[in-house]
This record gives structure tokens, C-alpha cells and sequence, in this order.
């Protein structure tokens, strides 16, 4: 029998050359005449040791990383696929540290199942949660999401049932489930992995978020910077299709699901959920004034649930295993589990899924093992391009979206990007304000005008002109952005601008007294 | 030059998209992207032929087209070369990484190599910051990327061409 060897075909290993160490693994099996299978499947997400060779055995499987097209040799010189010893050998996968201490529920099966293998899927508990949902009434549904505690997780943390519940209690002929798939924050890319790597789980989310609220047509706006993703939930969608999970009569239970992907093109504010629906209605992505919520009147006019893709694939294990299962993890009334997304200048990237409540500190050094570079962490930035930097000081802040806006910053979607000593951060809160000015829909004036403004006035601190008075502007400049946006661009952009010079004032060239904003 | 008339085999390609797409709910942008996959651009002379198309008015396809990243109105380089600008990369060196690039290739972004092979754009975020700095070249990105491995990337591409 052929020994199975996986590679990974997520993106971010194909970046790192994983199909050459695949067709490099493929030739050299073929040139020793050793009967191998390549399985190409998703990622584990431990970025930090891809390309991750990995071997079926008895005991399970075991890793290989990281390695080039150049190491491909060496391993099967020293009899990998044997067990043999190697310097770039992990032993089991699943016993390693980093993987061992996540608790993994929305990436479960990630870098165990072929992406696009629905019976894998199936093999591995997928559509439980489905099969529950459809003994259930719509009420039912709506109140386990409810009671699981699941709050938007694309960073407004707002409680995913009671969206559902007023979508549900709106009449309507027709309703939509949008899954917003816009991930456009820096330091995140946990959509992208659910979605090359996992994409009958949000396919199920949706289906079950269309029980749940009568909606029987789901769209995913996915951005057009993922284009691995496309073809995946392309493919994924026929096969669940074929199966019978989509079309007018899913699993012959008389309710209809149809899904369709549609692509972004590029501007980050189409994240904004208004703004996605406009452009879903192949308009300019210009930001809705709210009320009406999307909720009662969203796409096309119609009752509109637009969850991003963690929170919908985060539905199907909440319905498999009940409320309460997934309840228990978490502190406070931060729920569950988060998938953090470690990223920027550290050793150890990639993806843990933990519960609510591990600190800053344990990410960045248990798990990041500190800064690629060796020197010494200066600022940390959750959140996206929208979240504080946070210093040193602020590190042993627990992963919590209350205990995170008592330090007036953000989780969002859970990306964190470290930045060694060498970052300036007057440069960084300059950036700030001029990537406002890129994506800004230019609706409102605080953030079309004040964004450029922004970089204006910045560019005076940066070359030491009248410092004092121009870091007062922008204090005041960031109070208007602040309290008179339309929606979060204009409105959180004075996070990391603040957050900068509160925390790092002297690369502003002032010796600002912290204080609070 | 721009073209003042769309070539026959244009026309062809962008009235076939039209009559798949226009019943479509939202039909706009799946229409754009399928007329840019094709043709690399969605030119400007085609816009009032989408515009009858989706009964909108050629200041809206114009508006709409303008108004993301994505669209280009004018036919770009063989390649597209993208540099990811964000903070994650910023971190990892990406603005050096970006002054090497417009330094070997003499060109600035939004502009195409004198020889019509590269056009350099930038972009906010691929998805890949666990491995930063990355660049996109067409549909694949590469993580990791010093000056070295680009040098090699834009070697690659100017001998393929």
C-alpha cells in the first residue's frame, strides 16, 4: 500500500513554495521507485514551519518543516517516510506544543481533511450541526446561537443570535444570508484559511443561518485578493450541490438554499456591512446611514443576516454540540474560542484558536516566541489597521473584547502584528491616516477630508515642525473623525493615530504626558 | 494610443459577458470582473455598451469602475507585479522591499515597464502575514520576499516575456 504524504495547498504554503516541494517529493519517490501518495491538504496554519511535510504512520502523522524544494533530497536520503531521524523532524504533528495548547473548534479539521473532499467532511462531523438544525424550528436555531454566546467575529462582536433573531422576526418575502468575506484588516487571514481549507464548514454555517432566519438565498462577498479561495468555494459549492445540501430542496426537507460567490474589487470599505451591500447591488461601495439596519431592510431592500465567515463557520459546531459546549470556553461575555492570527516581526506565526482570556503576552512570546529579528517587541497592533497599538506595558491584557476597550482598543477580528523596536511610529500613525484617505468612500467629511488632512499634519510632526501645536491638531482633528464618521473607517482611525502618540510620544518628538483619549 | 473603437474580437468577448450577466440581481461588478479577466482592463469605450446593457447611465459604470482598486480603465502590463503596503508587511521591511522594486524596474506604481512586461501596483493586504513581506504576481502571491527572491521573480517574468 502507497504511503500517504501530505503538503499543504493553503496559499500562504504555496507562497513558501509548496507545490515545488510536492512535484519535488513526487520526482524524487518516482527516481528511488518508492510507492508514495501525495495529498494535498489544507494547513494547519503553523505558518512558521511551512512547506510542512508530513507522513501518515500507525501512530499518526508526523512533520517534517520547514522545508524547501532543496531539502527534498536530504529526506528521503535519511528514510522519512520511515520515521527516519532528519534535522528538520517534528515528530507526531498533533503532539506539538504550539498546536497542542490551541483548542481548536472552527479550524478542527484544518490541515487533517482535503479542502474540497466532501466526504472527508462528512467523516470528520461535518453537517452535524446541519442535521440538528433541521429538527429544529427557526426559533430554536436562533435561540442556541443565542445561548452559545457567539458575538461577531469580524470585529464588531455584536451577538450573532439577536441579529439573527430580528431577521427572523422581520416579514418579508424574500431574505438574504450575506457572509461578509471581505477580510481586508492586516494580520488577518483566518477567512481565507476556513475558505481554501475548510469551505464546507461556512457552506453548512450558511445553510443553517438560512434555516434560521427563512432566507433562501445566501451570497458570499468574498475579496478579490483571494483568488485560491474563489476556485475552492467554487468547486466546494458544486459538490455540496450535487450532494443535496444546496438547491430547492436540501437534504428533502422542503427548504431551499442556493449560494453564489461574488467577488470584491478591491476597496477595503466594502468590509463595512452598508457598504458591502451596495456593492453587492453592483454599486459603488458608498456607506448606508443607519437606520434602517440591514437586519430589516439590507440587500435589494430585503431582510439582510450579514455574518463574516468565522462567525458562520463557527454555527455548524455550535449546533452539533449545543449551546453550552461551546459556552464553556471563554471569560466573561466574551464567549468561546477566537482565532488569533499572529503576524508582522515574530518567529512563530500562524493561527491558534484559543478561548477568550489567554494575554497578549503568552501569544507573543509562548506561541510567537518573540521577535523574528531578536530585537526586543516595541508595539503590537490588534485589530487591523483600525486597532491601537498597544506597548509593552499593556501586553498582559487578556484576549477579551471588554477588557480590550477598557484600554480603549480593539480585538476585531483577532489579527495581531508586532513591530520591533526599529518601527517609528509617528511614520505608522501617518499611514493611518493616509490609508483612510485610500479607501475612504468619501461620503462623509470627517473622514474624506480629515484623513488627508491627517497626513498633512502629520507630515509636519514628522519633520519637526511646530510639534506641540500640530500634535494638539491632530488631537482635535481625531476628536471630529472620532465622534462624527458615518461608519468605523473615519471613526476608528484615530485608534492607532492616539494610540501612537500616547504610547510612543517622543517618536513624535513631544514629551506628551500619557493620557487618555 | 487608446483605441477610439473596441476591436472586433473585444466587442465579441464584452457582448457575450453582457448577455450572461444582465439578468443577474447586481449584475455590475461580476460583469466588470469577467470583462477584466478576459481583456486585462475594462476599457472606457465599452462603458456605454454596459451601460445600455444594465439600463444604468455611463457615469455610473464610470462611477462604479473608479471607484475600486481592482478595476483598471487602461490596458495594463503583460504581468501585474503587487506589493502589499500593509502593516504586517511594513513590519517585516516591505517599505525597502518597495523602493527596491520601483528602483529595478525604473517605474513608479499605477505604471507599466517600458518594455510593456510589468505593471506595478499597490495593494492593502494578502492575506499572507504570517509569512510577510509579500508581493502578488497575476493569481499566486510569495511570502518572504527580499530583494534577492524579487530580483529573481522579475528576472523570471522579463525572460518568459
Amino acid at each position: 500500500m502507497s504511503i500517504k504524504i501530505f503538503v499543504s495547498k493553503d496559499s500562504a504554503a504555496l507562497s513558501l513554495g509548496a507545490n515545488q516541494v510536492a512535484e519535488a517529493i513526487s520526482k524524487e519517490a518516482q527516481a528511488r521507485k518508492l510507492d508514495i501518495q501525495i495529498v494535498r491538504n489544507s494547513s494547519r496554519g503553523l505558518f512558521w514551519l511551512e512547506t510542512l511535510v508530513e507522513v501518515e504512520t500507525v501512530e499518526g502523522r508526523i512533520g517534517f518543516g520547514p522545508i524547501n524544494p532543496n531539502d527534498v533530497k536530504s529526506l528521503f536520503d535519511a528514510d522519512f517516510i520511515q520515521g527516519g531521524k532528519h534535522p528538520f523532524a517534528l515528530g507526531l504533528v498533533s503532539e506539538i506544543d504550539w498546536l497542542k495548547k490551541q483548542e481548536r473548534l472552527t479550524f478542527a479539521r484544518m490541515g487533517i481533511t482535503e479542502p474540497t473532499s466532501i466526504d472527508q467532511y462528512i467523516e470528520h462531523d461535518g453537517f452535524e450541526g446541519l442535521k440538528n438544525a433541521l429538527n429544529l424550528d427557526p426559533q430554536g436555531i436562533v435561540q442556541t446561537v443565542t445561548d452559545s454566546g457567539l458575538r461577531g467575529r469580524g470585529g464588531a462582536a455584536f451577538p450573532t443570535g439577536i441579529k439573527w433573531k430580528t431577521v427572523l422576526d422581520t416579514k418579508a418575502t424574500q431574505k438574504y444570508i450575506v457572509c461578509n468575506a471581505d477580510e481586508g484588516d492586516s494580520g488577518t487571514y483566518s477567512d481565507r484559511m476556513i475558505m481554501e481549507g475548510d469551505p464546507f464548514v461556512l457552506i453548512e454555517g450558511m445553510i443553517i443561518a438560512g434555516l434560521a432566519v427563512g432566507a433562501s438565498q445566501g451570497y458570499i462577498y468574498l475579496r478579490s485578493e483571494y483568488p485560491h479561495a474563489l476556485k475552492t468555494l467554487n468547486e466546494a459549492i458544486e459538490k455540496a450541490k450535487s450532494a443535496g445540501y444546496l438547491g430547492d430542496d436540501i437534504l428533502k426537507s422542503g427548504h431551499a438554499f442556493h449560494l453564489e460567490v461574488r467577488r470584491a474589487a478591491g476597496a477595503y470599505i466594502c468590509g463595512e456591512e452598508t457598504s458591502l451591500l451596495e456593492s453587492l447591488e453592483g454599486k459603488r461601495g458608498l456607506v448606508r446611514f443607519k437606520p434602517p439596519l440591514p437586519a430589516i431592510e439590507g440587500l435589494f431592500g430585503k431582510p439582510t443576516a450579514v455574518n463574516n465567515v468565522i462567525s458562520l463557520a463557527t454555527v455548524p459546531i455550535i449546533l452539533a454540540k449545543g449551546a453550552k459546549y461551546y459556552q464553556d470556553f471563554g471569560m466573561g461575555k466574551s464567549r468561546g474560542t477566537l482565532p488569533i492570527q499572529l503576524a508582522g516581526n515574530l518567529k512563530r506565526t500562524g493561527l491558534i484558536e484559543k478561548a477568550f482570556g489567554i494575554t497578549l503576552r503568552e501569544l507573543l512570546y509562548d506561541f510567537g516566541g518573540g521577535s523574528l529579528s531578536g530585537k526586543p517587541i516595541k508595539a503590537v497592533q490588534v485589530g487591523g489597521p483600525l486597532g491601537a497599538y498597544l506597548p509593552e506595558s499593556q501586553f498582559d491584557t487578556p484576549m477579551d473584547y471588554e477588557k480590550f476597550s477598557e484600554i480603549w482598543a480593539i480585538l476585531g477580528h483577532g489579527g495581531i502584528v508586532a513591530f520591533d523596536e526599529t518601527v517609528n511610529m509617528a511614520k505608522m500613525a501617518r499611514y493611518a491616516f493616509d490609508f483612510c484617505a485610500i479607501e475612504s468612500c468619501g461620503k462623509c467629511t470627517p473622514c474624506r477630508v480629515g484623513s488627508t488632512r491627517g497626513v498633512e499634519v502629520m507630515d509636519h510632526i514628522i519633520a519637526g515642525k511646530d510639534v506641540e501645536k500640530h500634535t494638539t491638531l491632530i488631537r482635535d482633528l481625531s476628536d471630529t473623525m472620532l465622534n462624527g464618521s458615518l461608519c468605523g473607517l473615519g471613526g476608528m482611525t484615530p485608534y492607532p493615530v492616539l494610540s501612537a502618540l500616547n504610547h510612543f510620544p517622543k517618536d513624535f518628538g513631544v514629551d506628551v504626558k500619557v493620557t487618555k483619549a | 494610443m487608446e483605441d477610439f473603437v473596441l476591436n472586433p474580437q473585444d466587442y465579441k468577448i464584452i457582448n457575450q459577458h453582457i448577455l450572461q450577466y444582465q439578468s443577474m440581481p447586481g449584475a455590475l461588478l461580476p460583469l466588470l470582473h469577467a470583462i477584466q479577466d478576459d481583456l486585462g482592463f475594462v476599457p472606457e469605450i465599452a462603458y456605454p455598451l454596459i451601460s445600455i446593457a444594465l439600463s444604468l447611465s455611463v457615469a455610473e459604470v464610470h462611477g462604479v469602475v473608479t471607484f475600486y482598486h481592482h478595476f483598471r480603465s487602461h490596458k495594463p502590463g503583460r504581468h501585474i507585479l503587487q506589493v502589499c503596503r500593509a502593516e504586517s508587511c511594513q513590519a517585516m521591511g516591505s517599505e525597502m522591499l518597495e523602493l527596491h522594486i520601483k528602483k529595478h524596474l525604473g517605474i513608479d506604481f499605477h505604471e507599466t515597464t517600458s518594455d510593456g512586461v510589468i505593471t506595478l501596483e499597490p495593494i492593502y493586504c494578502l492575506g499572507n502575514c504570517a509569512c510577510s513581506p509579500s508581493v502578488m504576481i497575476d493569481e499566486e502571491v510569495y511570502g518572504r520576499v527580499d530583494s534577492k527572491k524579487i530580483d529573481q521573480l522579475i528576472s523570471d517574468l522579463k525572460r518568459a516575456s
